[in-house]
């Protein structure tokens, strides 16, 4: 079958590029991969004004054709043919931002010279007259010498017209050759933004200065006082957001799983089976659904931060502390993200141009406590920190919790530090960044945003983490011991387990913990529903005690402790080592980062442990 | 012109000229990302903040741009101030 005709969507950043192609597109698009590199490949099918359907895919923002980050590469690659695994396109669709031409015509030129089919579409045209700029789209055209539409992709302005001037330009002839040659395409980068100022000015056609409530945001947001205080009650709001607007929800999840096991236990008879169904399925996946609720409230905040423009400023009030420990502002969001889950932060430190910054970020990335962590914390919390006020209004409980996410950002400021003195050691990088408008973020927006993560975790959780429990459950299970034996001791699990407990018992740790951390390496989450199969496995009779109360009965306070302090550092968890072998190309760094994070993990979860016990607690 | 004046000392909102660049002084990246944002000899610019008292980045209006950049790439920027700058103050924010 033929291929339909490829679009491609390229742009500046912030110039409302994934905006548009949302709003051609809706919700028939793919999220795909480049082969070899982790650049997310956005496509969609749009059918054309006589009926063709057409490939839209959006490209990663680029400043020119000549890259500084590995997304840039992707979208230079792409539009010169050089991809792998993509055709070169049939035409391109370069979206500019109407109120920064001078800007986004340079690279909208150097496109326009490759010799593709192009349509331009001068984007948040609104956006610029609010600002008091008049443009012509005409004498642009004429500037330029290629179609230009003006539109508002998110009030679906000119979208009509933009479809219609590209149903004329995609003529089903394939484009015979790049007129530009690769070398050439490096042209002077001073030469052209001099051509796009003129063109700019010989678009515009009144320009009255208004006073921009851009600037009146930015007099408080980036207030050298008022700024730093603003970050940081907006993070306090968002980890307060997590744990109070989650509760309901995850009180609904937890009433639909008791339903689903009641039914499963009511319709099937007392047999391996069914314990296989209920004990291992339901309860370890129905122990890590819970927490979906709080993924995707930190997800939504941190979403919101990124679209409506603030994210860059938090990272503008950040970069002098980053620049303390070797790093940039930059580095901060994808830190930021990592407090959600270190894979989608890990793959944010793409936009960090300086190669050695962007490894010490990533190899640090894990230390931020992620969402995953969160059973594993409120768990062990729950069983062993009394629910005691020590201030008015500030639990033990919060306090710890607070301590141990204190503790991942302090462990990840020296391993920071530690790192830039060592094995990345460098010149300290720079902090050069374009500080995007403020927008209202679009609800569609967030919402396909969020949709895309509630659909990977669904995933993980029914795959891996369902096979992981259903594996851990095998092994618990056989083989079967002798009436009057423990079944976890004479289990396979239970002798692996064994193994390890030799090693892991000089801190603190016991078998069920030595269980657990073989599972948990799929995903951390998973701890909690592994040591709440071995109980369930353990003593079956006992099955109605909950988690919390076999734990208070086998472990110890020093061991609890430990425990926590384990996995503020572990490396526990394949994706992370996964995406961080995708992003550095090799084995090399995720065999390190594996490395140190155990290490520290062992020596610190040691000291709690014996620190404890010598308080005598 | 007196002294010789650039964006890592230029007072806030006052508009002025990019009078030359130091690319010397700038490593490779550095001097083509400030290149891709815009920044040439004949740019009107103007420092909107700057983060914190003592070596915290800058952010400034580059033609229609907003850009954030540290101190040791601004003191790279040579400027001049507008003749007319001060006959024309910023609007309170």
């Amino acid at each position: 079958m033929e291929l339909p005709p490829l679009v491609a969507m390229v742009g500046n950043p912030n110039a409302g590029k994934s905006a548009l192609f949302n709003a051609l597109t809706g919700a028939r698009q793919k999220v795909g991969n480049y082969p070899g590199v982790t650049v997310e490949r956005h496509s969609g099918r749009i059918a054309l004004d006589d009926g063709r359907p057409v490939e839209l895919v959006d490209l990663p923002g680029a400043y020119s054709l000549d890259p500084s980050s590995p997304d840039e590469r992707v979208t230079r690659d792409v539009v010169t043919g050089a991809q792998a695994g993509e055709r070169l396109p049939d035409a391109l669709v370069v979206v500019v931002d109407a109120s920064n031409l001078d800007n986004h015509l340079r690279f909208a030129l150097q496109l326009i010279a490759l010799g593709l089919p192009v349509v331009v579409a001068l984007n948040m045209v609104d956006l610029a007259e609010r600002d008091g700029l008049v443009l012509d789209p005409a004498a642009l055209e004429r500037e330029l010498g290629v179609p230009v539409v003006a539109t508002v992709a998110v009030r679906r302005r000119g979208l009509d017209e933009l479809r219609e001037r590209l149903t004329r330009t995609v003529t089903g002839e394939k484009v015979r050759r790049l007129t530009t040659s690769d070398g050439s395409i490096e042209d002077d980068i001073v030469t052209l933004q001099r051509r796009a100022r003129q063109i700019s000015a010989a678009a515009t056609v009144s320009e009255t200065p208004v006073r921009r409530w851009n600037h009146a945001l930015d007099a408080v947001a980036l207030h050298p006082v008022f700024g730093p205080v603003l970050l940081v009650a907006l993070l306090f709001v968002m980890f307060q957001a997590v744990f109070s607007w989650s509760e309901a929800p995850i009180g609904w999840i937890e009433g639909g799983i008791a339903w689903i096991d009641d039914g499963v236990r009511a319709v099937m008879p007392d047999s391996i089976l069914r314990s296989a169904i209920t004990d291992g399925v339901i309860a370890g996946v129905g122990a890590v659904i819970v927490f979906l609720p709080q993924i995707l409230i930190l997800f939504l905040f941190i979403l919101v931060l990124e679209a409506s423009g603030y994210m860059v400023r938090a990272a503008f009030l950040m970069d002098r502390m980053m620049a303390g420990v070797g790093l940039s502002g930059r580095a901060f969001i994808p830190l930021l993200s990592s407090f959600a889950c270190a894979v989608p932060g890990i793959m944010a430190t793409r936009t960090i141009d300086d190669e050695k910054d962007r490894l010490t970020t990533i190899l640090i990335a894990p230390l931020m406590t992620c969402s995953a962590r969160l059973p594993v914390y409120t768990i062990i919390i729950g069983a062993f920190i009394p629910a005691r006020q020590v201030l008015p209004g500030v639990g033990l409980q919060g306090l710890v919790l607070l301590g141990l996410y204190l503790m991942g950002i302090a462990g990840a400021f020296v391993a920071a530090l530690a790192l830039r003195r060592t094995v990345t050691k460098g010149e300290s990088s720079g902090f050069m960044m374009e500080m995007p408008k403020y927008q209202m973020p679009r609800l569609r927006d967030v919402g396909l945003g969020l949709w895309s993560r509630t659909e990977i975790f669904l995933k993980r959780a029914g795959t891996i983490i369902a096979l992981t429990t259903v594996v851990l459950w095998l092994l618990l299970s056989f083989p079967r011991a002798p009436a009057g034996q423990s079944q976890v001791d004479h289990s396979v699990a239970g002798r692996i387990a064994g193994g390890i407990e030799v090693v892991v018992a000089p801190i603190g740790f016991n078998r069920d913990i030595a269980l657990a951390l073989i599972p948990a390496m799929a995903a951390r989450e998973v701890a909690v529903a592994a040591i709440g199969t071995v109980y369930a496995v353990d003593d079956p009779e006992q099955g109605e005690r909950t988690i919390v109360e076999n734990l208070q009965r086998r472990w110890t306070l020093p061991t609890a402790l430990a425990f926590l302090m384990w996995f503020v550092f572990a490396p526990q968890c394949i994706s992370t080592i996964a995406v961080t072998r995708r992003e550095t190309n090799g084995w090399r760094w995720p065999l390190f980062m594996v490395g140190y994070l155990f290490a520290t993990a062992y020596v610190m979860a040691g000291i709690t442990y014996w620190l404890a016990v010598a308080a005598g607690l | 012109m007196t002294s010789p004046l650039h964006l890592g000392t230029l007072p806030r909102h006052r508009r002025a000229t990019v009078e030359a660049i130091d690319w010397a002084r700038l490593a490779t990246p550095e001097a083509r990302r400030l290149r891709e944002l815009g920044f040439d000899r004949g740019v009107a610019v103007e420092v909107l903040h700057r983060a914190r008292l003592g070596g915290g980045p800058i952010a400034c209006r580059v033609g229609r741009m907003t850009v954030a950049l540290r101190r040791a790439v601004a003191v790279a920027i040579a400027v001049s101030l507008d003749p007319q700058s001060s006959a024309l103050p910023e609007p309170a924010e």
